[in-house]
C-alpha cells in the first residue's frame, strides 16, 4: 500500500502525516493521530458517530479519504471546548443529560455546532432532520433534541 | 424512618453525572479507544453459510504472508470448562458452522490491512447442508434438523428435533374460565428478530504472558462475566485473567456475554503479543446475539364487564442455534399486569440456523406482551369497553397471585394507570386517519451478585469502589446514595468502576439491577463506615457506642454528659482516624433480595397514511414506577430510550433472511433504527411507589420501558388503519396489504 | 492504491487512459468509501475530481444551468437562483443520506453509481439534463437519461469523466417535483421514487411534462403515458387519477429487503401522483 504525506490543519493546529492512500480520514484521526474522541459506529456513512468539520462542512470522516484532507482545516470534537471552557452545547448537554452511553456524543455534538453555525434559530424539526443522520440508541433523542435547542436560544442570547 | 416520609437532601436532584465532561470532550476512553505498544491487530474469517460441514481449513497461505503472527482455528482452543461447550462453539466453531457469519478462523498481524489480507488467503472447505431460519418452518417435523439430541423430556409430540425445551406457568382452569366469557378471542402473533443495536461495536485487547496469566479490556456490560466466560471457554483459572472495563458505548444486554473476547485470548496467547480486535458493524449484525423471532398463540376469554376470565398463551421462540430459556421469560410476563383466576402459558424453545440469542431489555417479554395486550385491546373493541377501565377493573396488586407464581408485594401499577387516565394524552383528540393505542408491561428486576466496597480517604473525601460498568449514569446514582447515607456533598464522592483484580464477583450491569443491587450494597458498605467511626469515637469519648449518632455528616453524642463532645464531621474524622486504630473502609458483599417489580403504561398515538400503509408516531407518553428516583433525568432517559427502542421494533426493525439462510441486512442502512425525524418528544411521568427491598425505595427502571411499546403502538395502528396488526414489524407494505385485505 | 487530485479534465482523463489496472473516479466518495471499506472493490488509482475547476461550481446564464460535477448536494441546497428554478432536482439529490453525506455527495456519484434506486436521478432525467463528458478524444454531450443502463451499469467508457451536467433553460410557468417513499423519514434507500417536472400556458393548462419513477425496475422509467394524462389538462383529479394508474402500470419493481413488488408497484402511482400535485403548485406559484 503506497502512503502519501498529508499537510492539513486540524482545530486550529498545522498537522502532517503520511497516511496509506486507502485509510479514511476516520482511520487517520484515530489510529494514526490518537485522537479518537471521533467514534466508528458503522464504517459506512449510517451513523454520524465519526462526525467532523471538513472546511467548515458536516461529514462523516469515515467516507473522507485522509488524504483529501490536504490543504484543508478539519475539526473534530477535541477543538470544540476553548481549551479548559465547554462550548455551550457541551454545557446544554451536560445540564440536560442529553447523553447516556455517550458514544454517539461527539458526533452529534459536531453535528449540531454545524447546524448552529448555519440556522441560530431552528425549530425542533430542524434539529431532527439536521440530526437524522446521528444515531443515538439510548435516549429516543428527547434529552438530545431539548439540550439543542436551549444551546440554540443560550448562544443567541450571549450574541445578543 | 420508610422511604416514603424520609426527607431527602441528595436524593431526587438533578445533578451531573461524574462521566459527563469527558464524554462530551471526547477524553472518555470506550472499547476501541484502548491500545498498547507493540499491539496486533486481530481478525475474523466468517461463514458464509447458514448450516455447512467444515471438511478442510488451510491456513498455510496466511501464515506466510509477511507480519500475520498467530493464525487459529477451534484446533487452538482447549477443551472448555463444564458448562461453556456452547460458548467456545459460538465463538469459534467446530466441526460445523451454525449459522451465516459464524466464526471459523481468526488471525492476529502487525496491522489491520494485513490482517484482511490474510483472512482471505484462508481457505475452508465446506459441504453445505440443509437450514432452516423461520421459527415456523423449523418446528415442522420434516425440518432441517441443527442439533439432534437436545430435546428435553418435557416437550410435546409432534415437533421437528429443533423443539428443545417446553415450560408452562399459571394457575386455575382456564377451560373453566373461557366458560365463564362473553366473548373468547384467539389470534396467532408473529415476531421478528431486533438487534440491541448499541453503536459501539465490540472491542477488545488482551495480552498473554508466558506464564498464562492474561490482562484484557474490553467493552462490556459486565467484567466479571467476561471474566469468568472466558476462563470457561480457554481452561483458565478465573484469578489469572484481569478484565478491565472500558467506557461501554450501549449494550442493552447484548454486551453481557462474549464473542471475540476468548478468541483474542487465544491469538495473544499463540503471538505472545498482545491483540487488539474491533467489529464492525456488519459483524455485529450478523454474529453477535439478536433477540427472538417469534409465532404466539394466544386465547382471551373476557365477560361484558370488561373482567378478564381466563388467558392462555403458547409461545415458540426462535433463539438461534443453541439452547436457551428466554422463552420462559415470555412465557412467566405475558399476563403479569393482571390479577387472574385461570391462566396458563406455555414457551417452547426452537433451535435454527441463526446467530445465538443475547438478551436485549426485558429480554423475552416484549413479543409475549405485544401479543398479549394486543389481544386484550382487541377484545375491548369487540365488547365496546375502554381499554383504560378494563385494565384498572383487572390489575394485579400488592397480593395478588402472579400470573407466574410468586405473590406480588406492593407495586404501582394502579397508580400508573391512574396517572395515565389523568394525563392530558389519554383525553386529548384524535384527527383522521389516527388511532390511540394503551398497553402495560411488566418485568421482574433483578439483584444478584453484587460486591461494594468504600473508602474513608485521608482528607475526607470517599472513593466508592464498584464492579457494574456505567452505562447511563448509575456512577452518578451510586454516589449520590452514599452522599445521602453519610451525609456529605454529592462532590465528596467518587464512585469507580474497578477491574476483576480489585473487587469480588458482580454480575453485569443487566437485570435494571444497578440503581437496587449497587445501590443497596454501597448504602450498606456507607453503614458500616458509619458504625466504624461510632465505635472508634465512643471508645475515644469513653462513653457508650449506642450514645454516638451519625446525623447530618458528623457524630455527635446524645448521652447524658451531652455537651461535653463537639460533634465532628467526616473531615474531622478522617483527620484523626489513624490515631483512633488506622484506615476507615466499609463493604458489602451479598446476593440482593428484594428487587421489586415495575410496571409501566404507555400511550401512543400513531397516524396511518391509507394510501402507503406509512405509519408516524404523533405523540408517546411513558408512565412508569420508579420506586424512587435517584436522579429523575436518568430515570426519565431510561423511559424514553426504550420506549423508542420499542417503537422500532414495532415499526421497522428486522432480521431479513434470504432463501440462502444469509442475513441480508447487514448495516444501519436496512436494519432500521428509528432516527430523530422519525419520532416526537416522548414524555414522561413516574410514579414513586417505593420498594421496600431498598432503603431509598428504588425500583430498577431500565428493562420494563421496552415492554410495552410493541403492543401500544400495535394497538394504536389497528385503531387508526381499522385493521387488527398481529405481524411485526408494522412495514409499510405489511400495513398496506392489511388494509386492502377484505 | 495511488491517489491523484488533477486540475484539469484532460490531465484525469489521461491519468484514466495511462492507468493498465482498475482506475476510478472519486467525487464525494460517499459510494466508493464504503466499498472500499468493505474490501468490495480494491482500485489501482483513484482520481479526485474536486480539484478541477470545471468541475467546482454552479453556473447560470441565457442556456440553463451549469452544474459541476464535484459540486456537492448541500451545495445545491445552499443555491437560492437553482432552488427556485429547479426544486425537484435539489429535493431528489437532497433527500440522498445524512446531512453529513450531503456535504459530500454528488449528482454525479449518484448517476455513475447507477443504483436503480438512486434518489438524484428521475429528476435530472425529467429535465432533460445532459453531461459534458470529457474523454480522451475530447468533449461530448450526453444526456444523463442515456448513462445508466442497468444495475451498477453505465454507458461511458472507463476512460471518460462527467465534467458537468447542463439543465435547459427553463419557460415561464415551469416547476419540478421529487418524491420518494421510504420506510422511515430519512435515512433510507428509495423504496419508491417519482420526478414530476411540468410547463403550464397562461391558462393553467399543462403544456410540457415529463414523469420518471426510480426503484420500480433496473434503471428510472420514463411513463410516457402518464406525461400524456397531464399534456393538455389542467392537472385535474382525472389526469392525476391517469398519472397514477399510468405510473402504477408502468413500474416493474422486484422485491427484496426493501420492500415487496406488489406495494412497489402500488405505491409508485400514489408517489407520482404527489410529485405531479406539488409540482403543479409550484409552477402556479
Amino acid at each position: 500500500m503506497s502512503h502519501s504525506h498529508v499537510s492539513t490543519t486540524i482545530n486550529g493546529q498545522a498537522v502532517q502525516y503520511a497516511c496509506p492512500t486507502d485509510a479514511s480520514l476516520l482511520e487517520v484521526l484515530r489510529d494514526q493521530l490518537g485522537m479518537t474522541g471521533t467514534k466508528e459506529g458503522c464504517g459506512s456513512g449510517d451513523c454520524g458517530a465519526c462526525s467532523v468539520s471538513l472546511d467548515g462542512r458536516l461529514v462523516c470522516s469515515c467516507l473522507v479519504l485522509g488524504v483529501e484532507a490536504q490543504g484543508r482545516t478539519v475539526d473534530t470534537i477535541e477543538g470544540m471546548a476553548d481549551k479548559n471552557k465547554l462550548h455551550t452545547l457541551q454545557t446544554k448537554f451536560l445540564e440536560h443529560a442529553a447523553l447516556q452511553c455517550g458514544i454517539c456524543t461527539p458526533g452529534v455534538l459536531v453535528a449540531a455546532r454545524s447546524l448552529l453555525e448555519k440556522n441560530p434559530d431552528p425549530t425542533e424539526q430542524e434539529v431532527r432532520y439536521w440530526l437524522a443522520g446521528n444515531l443515538c440508541r439510548c435516549t429516543g433523542y428527547d434529552k438530545i433534541i431539548r439540550a439543542v435547542l436551549e444551546a440554540a436560544k443560550a448562544m443567541r442570547e450571549e450574541q445578543a | 424512618m420508610s422511604a416514603q416520609t424520609k426527607q431527602f437532601k441528595v436524593i431526587g436532584q438533578r445533578l451531573q453525572r461524574p462521566d459527563g465532561i469527558d464524554k462530551v470532550t471526547g477524553r472518555a476512553r470506550y472499547g476501541a479507544d484502548i491500545d498498547a505498544a507493540g499491539m496486533l491487530h486481530g481478525k475474523i474469517l466468517r461463514s458464509p453459510h447458514a448450516h455447512a460441514r467444515i471438511l478442510s481449513i488451510d491456513t498455510s497461505a496466511a501464515e506466510q504472508l509477511n507480519g500475520v503472527m498467530a493464525v487459529i482455528t477451534r484446533a487452538d482452543f482447549p477443551t472448555p470448562h463444564k458448562g461453556f461447550e456452547d460458548v467456545q462453539d459460538n465463538c469459534m466453531a467446530g466441526d460445523r458452522v451454525l449459522y451465516d457469519g459464524h466464526a471459523v478462523a481468526a488471525v492476529a498481524a502487525t496491522s489491520k490491512h494485513i490482517a484482511k489480507q490474510a483472512i482471505k488467503l484462508i481457505k475452508v472447505q465446506y459441504q453445505v447442508l440443509p437450514h432452516v431460519t423461520d421459527v415456523e418452518q423449523a418446528i415442522q417435523p420434516d425440518a432441517p434438523v441443527v442439533h439432534s439430541g437436545l430435546v428435553s423430556r418435557r416437550v410435546p409430540k409432534g415437533f421437528s428435533e429443533n423443539v428443545v425445551r417446553y415450560s408452562s406457568f399459571g394457575h386455575g382452569d382456564i377451560e373453566t374460565g373461557f366458560k365463564a366469557a362473553d366473548a373468547v378471542l384467539e389470534r396467532t402473533y408473529k415476531t421478528e428478530a431486533t438487534h440491541q443495536g448499541y453503536i459501539e461495536p465490540h472491542a477488545c485487547m488482551a495480552s498473554m504472558g508466558l506464564d498464562n496469566r492474561a490482562d484484557m479490556w474490553v467493552c462490556t456490560q459486565g467484567h466479571f462475566w467476561i471474566r469468568n466466560m472466558c476462563a470457561g471457554v480457554m481452561a483458565m483459572e478465573s484469578a489469572s485473567l484481569r478484565v478491565t472495563a472500558s467506557e461501554i458505548g450501549g449494550g442493552f444486554g447484548g454486551k453481557t456475554t462474549v464473542f471475540i473476547e476468548p478468541v483474542v485470548l487465544a491469538l495473544a496467547k499463540k503471538s505472545g503479543r498482545a491483540v487488539k480486535m474491533v467489529m464492525t458493524r456488519e459483524e455485529v449484525l450478523r454474529a453477535t446475539g439478536p433477540t427472538v423471532s417469534t409465532m404466539m398463540h394466544v386465547k382471551v376469554g373476557m365477560n361484558k364487564a370488561g373482567r378478564i376470565t381466563a388467558t392462555y398463551a403458547k409461545l415458540f421462540y426462535q433463539a438461534g442455534a443453541y439452547k436457551q430459556a428466554t422463552v420462559d421469560f415470555g412465557a412467566m410476563p405475558a399476563f403479569a399486569p393482571y390479577a387472574l383466576e385461570n391462566v396458563k402459558t406455555e414457551g417452547l424453545d426452537v433451535i435454527t440456523n441463526r446467530p445465538r440469542t443475547a438478551s436485549y431489555r426485558a429480554p423475552g417479554a416484549p413479543p409475549a406482551c405485544f401479543a398479549a395486550e394486543s389481544a386484550i385491546d382487541e377484545l375491548c373493541q369487540e365488547l365496546g369497553l375502554d381499554p383504560m377501565e378494563v385494565r384498572l377493573i383487572n390489575a394485579a396488586k400488592g397480593g395478588t397471585k402472579s400470573s407466574y407464581g410468586p405473590t406480588f408485594e406492593d407495586h404501582g401499577l394502579i397508580q400508573c394507570l391512574e396517572a395515565a387516565k389523568a394525563h392530558p394524552h389519554w383525553q386529548a383528540p384524535l384527527e383522521i386517519n389516527q388511532g390511540r393505542g394503551l398497553a402495560a408491561g411488566f418485568w421482574f428486576n433483578f439483584g444478584g451478585e453484587t460486591c461494594v466496597s468504600v473508602f474513608l480517604n485521608n482528607d475526607g473525601s470517599v472513593t466508592v469502589t464498584e464492579g457494574n460498568p456505567d452505562i447511563g449514569g448509575s456512577r452518578a446514582s451510586i454516589s449520590m446514595m452514599v452522599a445521602e447515607e453519610l451525609g456529605i456533598p454529592y462532590e465528596q464522592v467518587r464512585t469507580t468502576v474497578t477491574d476483576t483484580g480489585s473487587l469480588g464477583p458482580n454480575e453485569p450491569t443487566h437485570g435494571s439491577r444497578v440503581t437496587f443491587a449497587v445501590g443497596l450494597a454501597a448504602i450498606k458498605s456507607a453503614r458500616a463506615i458509619i458504625d466504624e467511626i461510632r465505635a472508634r469515637l465512643a471508645r475515644m469519648w469513653e462513653v457508650d457506642v449506642t450514645d454516638v449518632v451519625w446525623q447530618d455528616g458528623a457524630a455527635h453524642y446524645t448521652g447524658n454528659k451531652a455537651g461535653t463532645f463537639e460533634p465532628l464531621d467526616l473531615r474531622q474524622v478522617a483527620d484523626i482516624a489513624n490515631n483512633l486504630g488506622g484506615p476507615i473502609a466499609g463493604h458489602h458483599e451479598a446476593n440482593a433480595e428484594g428487587a421489586g417489580v415495575s410496571f409501566g403504561v404507555h400511550i401512543a398515538d400513531t397516524e396511518v397514511d391509507p394510501e402507503t400503509g406509512f405509519t408516524s408516531v404523533k405523540r408517546y407518553t411513558v408512565i412508569q414506577d420508579a420506586g424512587k428516583a435517584i436522579q429523575p433525568d436518568y430515570v426519565e432517559g431510561q423511559l424514553q430510550g426504550g420506549a423508542v427502542q420499542g417503537i422500532g421494533w414495532a415499526l421497522n426493525e428486522e432480521y431479513v433472511y434470504g432463501e440462502d439462510g444469509c442475513l441480508q441486512n447487514t448495516g444501519f442502512l436496512d436494519y432500521r433504527i428509528p432516527v430523530a425525524s422519525d419520532l416526537p418528544m416522548i414524555d414522561t411521568v413516574i410514579v414513586e411507589v417505593p420498594n421496600p427491598g431498598h432503603p431509598f425505595g428504588v425500583r430498577g427502571v431500565g428493562e420494563t420501558p421496552i415492554v410495552p411499546p410493541l403492543a401500544a403502538i400495535a394497538n394504536a395502528v389497528s385503531r387508526a388503519c381499522g385493521k387488527r396488526q398481529v405481524d411485526l414489524p408494522m412495514s409499510p407494505p405489511k400495513v398496506l396489504a392489511s388494509m386492502q385485505k377484505a | 492504491m495511488q491517489y491523484i487530485a488533477p486540475t484539469t479534465s484532460a490531465a484525469a482523463v489521461a491519468a484514466l487512459a495511462a492507468c493498465n489496472g482498475d482506475a476510478r473516479l472519486l467525487a464525494g466518495g460517499t459510494d466508493i468509501l464504503v466499498r472500499l471499506q468493505a474490501d468490495l472493490v480494491e482500485p489501482d488509482l483513484l482520481v479526485d475530481i474536486k480539484h478541477i475547476v470545471a468541475c467546482q461550481h454552479i453556473t447560470e446564464d441565457a442556456s440553463g444551468f451549469i452544474i459541476g460535477a464535484a459540486v456537492p448536494s448541500a451545495q445545491l441546497g445552499e443555491h437560492a437562483r437553482l432552488s427556485q428554478v429547479w426544486p425537484g432536482i435539489v429535493e431528489g439529490m437532497g433527500l440522498v443520506g445524512s446531512t453529513q453525506v450531503q456535504g459530500r455527495a454528488t449528482l454525479t456519484g449518484n448517476l455513475c453509481n447507477a443504483s436503480p434506486a438512486a434518489d438524484g436521478v428521475p429528476a435530472m432525467v425529467a429535465a432533460g439534463a445532459t453531461a459534458c463528458v470529457v474523454g480522451p478524444n475530447g468533449t461530448r454531450q450526453l444526456a444523463v437519461e442515456d448513462i445508466p443502463t442497468g444495475p451498477g451499469q453505465i454507458s461511458l467508457a472507463n476512460n471518460e469523466m462527467i465534467e458537468s451536467f447542463s439543465l435547459p433553460p427553463r419557460p415561464p410557468r415551469s416547476s419540478d417535483a421529487y418524491i420518494r417513499f421510504i420506510p422511515r423519514t430519512e435515512m433510507d434507500i428509495a423504496v419508491v421514487g417519482a420526478a414530476v417536472n411540468l410547463t403550464l400556458d397562461e391558462t393553467g393548462t399543462c403544456i410540457a411534462a415529463c414523469v420518471v419513477l426510480g426503484a420500480v425496475g433496473p434503471t428510472f422509467i420514463t411513463v410516457n403515458a402518464a406525461a400524456e394524462a397531464l399534456i393538455g389538462s389542467q392537472v385535474d383529479e382525472a389526469a392525476l387519477q391517469a398519472v397514477q394508474n399510468a405510473c402504477s402500470t408502468a413500474a416493474t419493481p422486484i422485491s427484496d429487503k426493501r420492500g415487496t413488488a406488489e406495494f412497489r408497484k402500488h405505491t409508485a402511482g400514489v408517489i407520482a401522483r404527489r410529485a405531479a400535485i406539488v409540482a403543479h403548485s409550484r409552477a402556479l406559484a
